[in-house]
């Protein structure tokens, strides 16, 4: 099982330009709002045709721009799962799982039948798409696109058309669903969270490019680009010079580092926002005296906005504290954050 | 009462709705398929024309065309000895191309804002193009074209202008209803002309109320249930 993909469109002002290559394992599309994903799972589903280039499937060719092969999406065996699911308004929950069957009637009835079962809908099978729940209806939407037994399941922000607390319980359903499920499957998310949780491998798409490919934890550990680690919620991100190999210079925060690794050729460094410890000492090393300017105060903690004290410092930084830890200091004026050196991030 | 008018009237709307609503959604499907826009604009002029143009224009181009002198006209009546003007067949021809315009635009609205993402999502589940437009497109289309068809059907019912330029006020021939409510005025006969007006009214009401019920009835999907409506 693989899938090739390159594909080249241009539109009004934005260039899609994505390749990636991926074998039998749960492969996901992360990038920011309006950066090209969604539109990717188009072209390879074959309902957008890209400008230029070649996608190919199990060694079957869906399209190549020079060979001038385009299947039609009836013939690309491709399950599709919409962002908001396009279940039919007009069909009840069987007639939308059989919509794509071509079979009799009487050879219907048994597939739909087996996918109610599996996806725990006996007892909906007459009910219309509105009168179902957010996650009724997502279930519905996933027997129906595999009912014909695609060669990959393409899922399209699945979890973007639901209310927040739905969310834990159908995405616990959907890593269920995928540890069954043993073929290709493609999702495309904004959410970090979500790619953490369902995808063995990463790519990253910036702005139309595919920048970064590889497993899902390192991405996580060591984004390499500052795009990339802005994606994946790196708050605090700083030019720098690398002094020795084992001393670097953060230009906007005018603060001195000793990252985990050499940085031979970083041009950035970045630190996650709860990757400061709030008991540091003067002494140790990586640690930053601060002058706090600004506390916000969110659900579950603190976000502490502040400078490195008596420095040229140009850029603010971001610290998330927990609630009880910042609640229960005393002394909040004089704060020393410490960063542990593998949380340094070596950017380019 | 001389119930000739009703008859013909009716005759001429039944006939009259069930061409224009074949020809209207065909040619909405077509503009709505249509890839270039420049091209959709200048066509969806030319096709919506009969709307804003004052009938009678388009009774003078129909006679221009049916005209027994005019090509099309004289070839009709040579080789199949049918002669289009002031015949019945006329004032079909008149409610066509004047109700046209009404359910070509409502049709083309109703294709143009089904869900595209319900297309697409046929597509990849493999449906035929065929099966998705009649099994998706045209059931969500349908309140749309439905009301369409109650315009064009109360429109071709109406119809005075055109039918009067191209198939006359010939008793028990071409005389609808509009024709004999004109008619019998133009006589000073109020009475009998306020005996047809009745009969419009109630039958343009009868059509819309329908069309309605069947609208609604056909929305089943769109409807929840009891319950699902308390709770908001």
């Amino acid at each position: 099982m693989s899938l090739k993909v390159e594909i080249k469109k241009s539109f009004k002002g934005f260039h899609l330009n994505v390749s990636f290559e991926t074998n039998n394992e749960h492969l996901g599309l992360l990038g920011a709002s309006g950066s090209g994903k969604s539109m990717t799972l188009k072209c390879i589903a074959g309902v957008v045709t890209p400008d230029e280039g070649r996608i190919e499937l199990n060694g079957r060719v869906l399209f190549d721009s020079v060979k001038k092969i385009n299947l039609k999406p009836q013939d690309r065996n491709i399950g599709f799962l919409f962002q908001n699911y396009a279940l039919f308004p007009n069909m009840t929950v069987e007639e939308n799982i059989g919509a794509g069957l071509r079979l009799s009637k009487n050879e219907k009835k048994p597939v739909v039948e087996d996918l109610l079962k599996s996806f725990h809908l006996k007892g909906l099978e007459y009910k219309y798409p509105n009168q179902l729940s957010g996650g009724q209806q997502q279930r519905v939407a996933l027997a129906r696109s595999i009912a014909c037994n695609p060669e990959v399941l393409l899922l399209d922000e699945p979890f973007s058309a639901l209310d927040s607390h739905l969310k834990t319980q159908v995405q616990a359903e959907m890593v269920e669903f995928l540890r069954m499920y043993d073929k290709e499957v493609l999702m495309v998310t904004h959410s970090i969270d979500e790619a953490y949780k369902f995808c063995k491998n990463l790519v990253v798409i910036d702005k139309g490019k595919s920048v970064l490919f590889g497993d899902t934890r390192e991405i996580f550990k060591e984004p390499k680009l500052t795009s990339v680690a802005k994606l994946i919620g790196c708050g605090n991100i700083s030019g720098c010079i690398v002094k020795s190999d084992n001393k670097i210079y953060a230009s906007d925060w005018d603060i001195e580092l000793t990252p985990g690794r050499k940085a031979t050729d970083a041009k950035y460094i970045g630190i996650r926002s709860d990757s400061f410890m709030i008991n540091g000492s003067k002494d140790e090393a990586n640690t930053i005296e601060c002058e706090v300017t600004e506390i916000i105060e969110r659900v579950y903690g603190y976000t502490i906005i502040f400078r490195s004290k008596n420095s040229n410092c140009t850029a603010n930084m971001y610290f998330d504290v927990k609630k009880e830890d910042w609640e229960n200091r005393e002394d909040k004026t004089n704060l020393f954050l410490n960063v542990c050196e593998d949380s340094i991030l070596l950017l380019n | 009462m001389d119930l000739s008018p009703i008859l013909i009237s009716m005759k001429t709307a039944s006939a009259t709705i069930l061409i224009t609503f074949c020809l209207g959604l065909l040619a909405a499907n077509w503009v709505v398929k249509m890839k270039s826009e420049k091209a959709k604009m200048v066509i969806d002029g030319v096709l919506t024309l009969p709307l804003v143009l004052p009938p009678t224009v388009m009774g003078f181009f129909l006679l221009l065309i049916f005209g027994v002198k005019r090509p099309l006209g004289k070839f009709l009546l040579d080789f199949f000895s049918v002669k289009i003007v002031f015949s019945w067949t006329a004032t079909v021809i008149a409610a066509v191309v004047i109700s046209f315009p009404l359910m070509y635009r409502s049709a083309r609205g109703a294709f143009e804002q089904v869900d595209q993402n319900y297309v697409m999502a046929g597509r990849t589940l493999g449906m035929s193009e065929t099966k998705i437009f009649w099994r998706i497109i045209m059931p969500l289309a349908l309140p749309g074209i439905a009301s369409g068809g109650i315009l064009s059907f109360a429109r071709g019912l109406g119809e005075f202008g055109a039918t009067a330029m191209i198939a006359g006020n010939i008793q028990n021939v071409t005389r609808t209803l509009p024709l004999a409510i004109y008619a019998e005025v133009a006589a000073g006969n109020m009475d009998k002309a306020m005996k047809y007006v009745i009969i419009v009214l109630v039958i343009s009401f009868i059509a819309i109320v329908l069309m309605n019920y069947f609208t609604f009835r056909g929305q089943k999907y769109l409807r929840k249930g009891k319950s699902d409506e308390l709770k908001g």
